[in-house]
């Protein structure tokens, strides 16, 4: 299998017919190991139980910022090598990005309230997850203000890549701003001196968290390719029957039949 | 009824259109307003429909309902269609329909005249130009006024499509209505003919 | 009212369909507030004593630069020549379109409100008061932002053009609103006085905006 194969939007929807329902059971075992073995690891020393939060925000916060890395791809692909999925990747790929990122986001202040005595801490992470959520949230509302999705994608894809380029220098400088006012560093979760009895349920939900997320991508790619169907066949709908002889109606079926081979 | 209008001068940015003008049009008849680019055709619909106001003269309308303005009285059919191309067809339709309010005729039934049926529940944005068109025609029959002011009424209609548009100004007419309508093209009914802003 | 309801039907619909601007207000807000902190420093108890302002001027900026559209889309496709010529006084029918655009921009605003709080540090009492200062006082934004945007149809020119004639009007609400949820909060003023000036200017609004509106589309109109 290639992308050539996959290029072919009907192909695809063949092929991912097949594929989901074993994706979606993969995801639901390991999602039910990840969190069985997480309810079963020891609470922390010093923070107790809170830490098990971060079974379930480690892998979210991992996925906001890969979600965006995929669409990124899909972005080259949209304006280097006009591949006819990319777009439709691009663009489902934002609503369940900003998912993750906002469960990163809430799991990450339900995990401070304990240590921070308030429900939100600009801390230097969970602002550049905030400042993700925000330019997630912007992409949707871009894809959004467009009623032509092929128009839109453009201006996504090149949205996408500036954002690409510019999130590690926001990181870094959303870094600087904080120990320049906090000069005492917060307390570092994570790191390279995890116990085994954490790491092994962190990577299973990793893991899981991944599959699920790539179930509900190609999940939602399918819809946006059956979407974009029944616009196109609406838009020969509306150019049907007594307009044959109309003006302006022949180039809009042609382009509306172009449209539904690209779909 | 008759529409009458006297001694009509429009200036438009600093710049008189046309001075003297008079006109008038009586129940069931059409007049056609001709002349060349930039004479003011469009200007003299507008100030009919109360969009601007002349700088002297008088426009008048006897016989209509006494308790309307004249352009309460009139529909206007400008080059801009007045469409929402985010809402469907027949909310775009219902919406005019209800917000001109008065007598209101079947929606569904004058989408089936302009032939916009098949499309009734699609957003107005995949729409031609010809069938824009077509779907402002069926504001004009869903609610009823007695004045139609139709600018340039052809331009994107197809050959059927002038034809069909003929028969509704006949309807319009035979129902005693009056029609003044700015044109290069033959409107395909008998009219009578303005011109103004002396040869084209 | 069949008529006027059915243009704010219209306008709302229109607001929260593919291409319509309504949730792009609160992005908006949650931006600018979000920004105040990089600007001010995360401190948090600084934060939360400037909060209420924070707030208030990030939902100033955000009703009123959605506003900017309010009419010229109906004079661009020609609605507005349609809505001028028919039954319904063009006054009502403006008050209508700022009402429309209040529930679909304006109400959005106060519920994210709370959210906005919680990243301010705001506790519950002072989010209150931010959130009913809003709801009182944004609606004086609105109707006093709507005779910008009338403007706007006249010269030809929207943006910050508008801003900058609308923003200087908008004043005594920033004042007053401000005032009341900061009495709200810490005291020693009462907090009555200041709301009960907030409503009024409101109240105010409602009755000049429409007209003023009105005047100004009628001679732009050409």
């Amino acid at each position: 299998m290639t992308l050539i194969d996959l290029a072919n939007p009907t192909r695809f929807l063949a092929l991912t017919a097949r594929v989901l329902p074993w994706l979606a059971a993969a995801t639901i075992i390991l999602l039910t190991i990840g969190l069985y073995q997480s309810a079963f690891a020891p609470d922390d020393y010093q923070q107790g139980a809170t830490v098990k939060i971060m079974f379930i925000h480690v892998p979210n916060a991992w996925l906001s910022m890969f979600v965006w890395g995929v669409m990124s791809v899909a972005s080259l692909g949209t304006l280097v090598w006009r591949h006819p999925l990319a777009d439709v990747a691009a663009k489902s790929a934002a609503p369940i990005g900003a998912a993750f990122t906002f469960l990163a986001l809430v799991t990450g202040s339900l995990w401070g309230r304990p240590m921070w005595g308030t429900y939100w801490e600009w801390d230097a992470r969970l602002t550049s997850v905030l400042i993700l959520f925000l330019m997630y949230l912007g992409l949707m509302a871009l894809w959004r203000a467009v009623e032509d999705p092929s128009r839109a994608a453009r201006a996504a894809a090149v949205l996408t890549l500036v954002g690409a380029i510019n999130l590690p220098i926001i990181k870094f400088s959303v870094d600087w701003w904080n120990t320049l006012h906090q000069p005492a560093s917060v307390m570092r979760m994570g790191g390279s001196t995890l116990d085994k009895s954490f790491l092994i349920p962190l990577l299973v939900m990793a893991i899981a968290f991944t599959l699920l997320f790539v179930t509900l991508h190609l999940a939602a790619m399918r819809n946006e390719i059956l979407r974009r169907r029944v616009r196109s066949l609406q838009m020969m709908q509306a150019s049907r029957v007594a307009f044959s002889s109309e003006v302006g109606t022949g180039s809009r079926e042609e382009s509306a039949s172009k449209e539904a081979g690209a779909a | 009824m008759q529409l009458s209008g006297r001694g009509l001068v429009c200036v438009r940015g600093g710049r008189e259109v046309f001075a003297g003008l008079d006109f008038e049009a009586r129940s069931g008849e059409a007049v056609a307003v001709v002349g060349r680019n930039g004479s003011g055709k469009t200007s003299l619909l507008r100030l009919i429909a109360g969009l601007l106001v002349p700088a002297g003269g008088t426009i008048a309308l006897a016989g209509g309902d006494s308790e309307l303005t004249l352009p309460e009285q009139c529909h206007y059919l400008g080059h801009r269609d007045a469409l929402k191309p985010a809402l469907s067809v027949v909310e775009n339709l219902a919406f005019w329909a209800d917000f001109l309010g008065g007598e209101r005729f079947d929606a569904e039934g004058s989408l089936t005249t302009v032939g916009l049926d098949h499309a009734t529940d699609l957003p107005a944005a995949f729409l031609s130009a010809g069938q824009r068109r077509r779907l402002s025609l069926a504001r004009l029959l869903t609610v009823r006024r007695p004045v139609w002011l139709l600018d340039e009424p052809t331009t994107a209609l197809d050959a059927a499509g002038q034809d069909m548009f003929a028969g509704l100004m006949r309807d319009h007419l035979t129902r005693g209505g009056l029609i003044i309508a700015a044109t290069h093209a033959p409107l395909g009914i008998d009219a009578r003919e303005l011109r103004i802003g002396g040869a084209a | 009212m069949t008529a006027l309801a059915a243009l704010i039907r219209r306008d709302i619909r229109i607001a929260l369909r593919v291409g319509g601007g309504a949730l792009i207000g609160v992005l908006f807000f949650l931006t600018v507030v979000v920004l105040m902190p990089f600007a001010v420093g995360p401190d948090l108890a600084l934060l939360s004593r400037l909060g209420p302002a924070i707030l208030w001027l990030g939902a100033l900026l955000a009703s009123l630069l959605t506003l900017d559209r309010l009419f010229m889309a109906d004079h661009e496709d020609g609605s507005l020549d349609l809505i001028t010529m028919s039954r319904t006084p063009l006054e009502l029918a403006c008050a209508a379109k700022a009402l429309a655009h209040w529930l679909a921009a304006g109400l959005p605003l106060i519920v994210a409100t709370p959210v906005l709080g919680l990243l301010l540090n705001l506790d519950m009492v002072a989010t209150g008061a931010v959130a009913l200062t809003l709801l009182a006082g944004t609606p004086a934004l609105t109707f006093t932002g709507m005779i910008g945007a009338a403007l706007a149809v006249t010269l030809h020119r929207g943006g910050l053009l508008m801003a900058v004639l609308v923003l200087p009007l908008s004043i005594p609400v920033l004042i007053f609103g401000v005032a009341a949820s900061q009495a709200a909060i810490t005291g020693p003023l009462s907090f009555g006085a200041p709301f009960s000036i907030l409503c009024a200017l409101s109240l105010v609004s409602l009755v000049v905006g429409p007209f003023a509106a009105a005047m100004s589309l009628r001679h732009g109109l050409d």
